[in-house]
């Protein structure tokens, strides 16, 4: 039997409140969202919070919204509101297409977009998301706001640069990041960590054959800050043609690092990490063409099980 | 600390400890034993039962996190006696043997049926694609869930198994 050890909890009733609670509570003080990060690694003891500080309550947090070319996210909003909201339709499609294999439905019901990045687990799906689409997190305190962009906001694995008394707030994605991107993942069955995943979003520029800018993620992979750089480098202001994909794929492999586990050999993973990120820059590029959504996913993730 | 939730229907008030599972208080604390309590780490969905208006996996909520919502388990899936379609589903299609996984399937379909009251198989998979059935290969769950939206609730069903 499972139970999380002791702890002592409090309800936050606005933001200010839990900026106040957490301020108060110190370092000991873990933030209580949708929980379903949380409370698994409570009842393992890998977190061991005195005190749970809950915003589950905080609606001003659970946001969706896109005006002037800018996605804002709230971090309350919860998986599944972010894979059914309209605004991430087109040009955000990475974020429907990673929500779809993310846990699974009930789970999505749950647990939370800021919740996931928070846990700052090295296999998290949204983490290589948010990376190549350049998110800025903005994170909040007593003394103000800041932002901090999302490829600094990893500390390393489980932890963030998200201090004693701060609260993650909000993540926003700039538009021009992303004219076309995908997502493409790859697991044991439904509901499981990806063995490996990679997600892109790119521009193209004047006449729609030059790539502008790519934004390349991996997760699973030892990738350092859940992104592809050399692979990124490679494409700015080459010509989006096979051969190119497939160069900054393999070039996405030799770049991350990959270890042997229960989900396979990292000899595979780094294999599987070039093929996803292949697959993903031409669906990336179809998409950023206009040539419709590019073909449905078919991976592991959704075979097997029910 | 004292909660305050609504269990299918009734209010009802207990003194928890905050680290306390829900599952464990619907359990223990209730008696409500239909949500059964099985992996342990939200990969089942043998505890899934309805916060508000959502299936939760009750295992992975604290009972402090229901404080003031209402909760719907299976034992509150009939409504004044009649069996619900999804229920009177499992049982003509033959949806369970051991019936272990069967009270959060039932909850989960439901919960799918007033959002899509038409789903096509591959709906239903993908909606319970977070619940492990070991017996049943799923064919009988999707032929039960199918059922049920073919026969929304026309056909009032006594648990006994006797029409009205």
């Amino acid at each position: 039997m499972q139970v999380p050890a002791y702890v002592e909890y409090e309800r936050a009733s606005s933001v200010g409140h839990a900026l106040t609670l957490l301020a108060r509570y110190g370092p000991t003080a873990r933030v209580l969202a949708g929980g379903h990060s949380l409370i698994p690694m409570m009842k393992l003891r890998l977190a061991q919070p005195e005190t749970l500080i809950d915003i589950g309550g905080l609606a001003e947090l659970a946001f969706v919204t896109r005006s002037d070319g800018e996605l804002r996210i709230g971090a309350l909003t919860t998986h599944a509101q972010l894979l059914e909201s309209p605004a991430v339709a087109g040009q955000f499609a990475i974020l429907q297409d990673a929500e779809r294999v993310i846990a699974d439905p009930v789970v999505r019901l749950w647990g939370t977009v800021g919740g996931s990045v928070c846990q700052a687990d090295p296999s998290e799906d949204l983490s290589a998301a948010f990376a190549a689409l350049r998110a800025t997190m903005v994170i909040a305190s007593a003394e103000g706001t800041r932002t901090v962009p999302v490829r600094d906001f990893f500390a390393g694995p489980y932890e963030t640069v998200v201090g004693t008394g701060e609260l993650l707030t909000e993540i926003k994605v700039t538009a021009g990041n992303s004219r076309g991107s995908a997502y493409e993942k790859v697991g044991r069955r439904a509901g499981d960590w990806p063995i490996a995943a990679a997600g892109v979003a790119l521009s193209l520029d004047g006449d729609r054959t030059t790539i502008g800018e790519a934004g390349i993620g991996l997760t699973a992979v030892g990738a350092p800050r859940f992104c592809a750089e050399p692979a990124e480098d490679f494409l700015r202001g080459k010509l989006a043609t096979e051969e190119n994909l497939v160069r900054a794929g393999q070039i996405a492999a030799e770049h991350c690092r990959p270890i042997s586990d229960q989900r396979g050999p990292a000899d595979f993973k780094r294999h599987l990490s070039g093929e996803l990120t292949m697959r993903a820059l031409r669906r990336a590029v179809r998409r950023a063409l206009g040539d419709g959504p590019g073909p449905e996913r078919t991976g592991p993730a959704r075979r097997g099980g029910p | 600390m004292r909660i305050k939730v609504n269990v299918n229907g009734a209010d009802c008030s207990r003194e928890v400890e905050p680290r306390l599972l829900l599952i464990h208080f619907l359990r223990d604390d209730l008696g409500l034993t239909g949500s059964h309590w099985g992996c342990d780490t939200s990969n089942c969905g043998a505890c899934v039962v309805w916060l508000d208006e959502r299936p939760v996996k009750s295992c992975t909520v604290l009972a402090v996190m229901a404080d003031g919502r209402r909760i719907r388990t299976v034992e509150g899936l009939a409504r004044d006696g009649d069996l619900d379609p999804v229920q009177v589903g499992f049982a003509r299609c033959h949806g369970l043997q051991c019936g272990f996984c069967t009270p959060g399937m039932m909850l989960t379909a439901r919960w799918l049926l007033d959002h899509d009251p038409d789903p096509p198989p591959a709906a239903i998979r993908e909606a319970l694609s977070g619940q492990v059935c070991r017996c049943t290969g799923y064919e009988n769950i999707v032929r039960a869930v199918r059922w049920a939206a073919q026969h929304p609730a026309v056909e009032p069903q006594r648990p006994d198994g006797e029409a009205r």
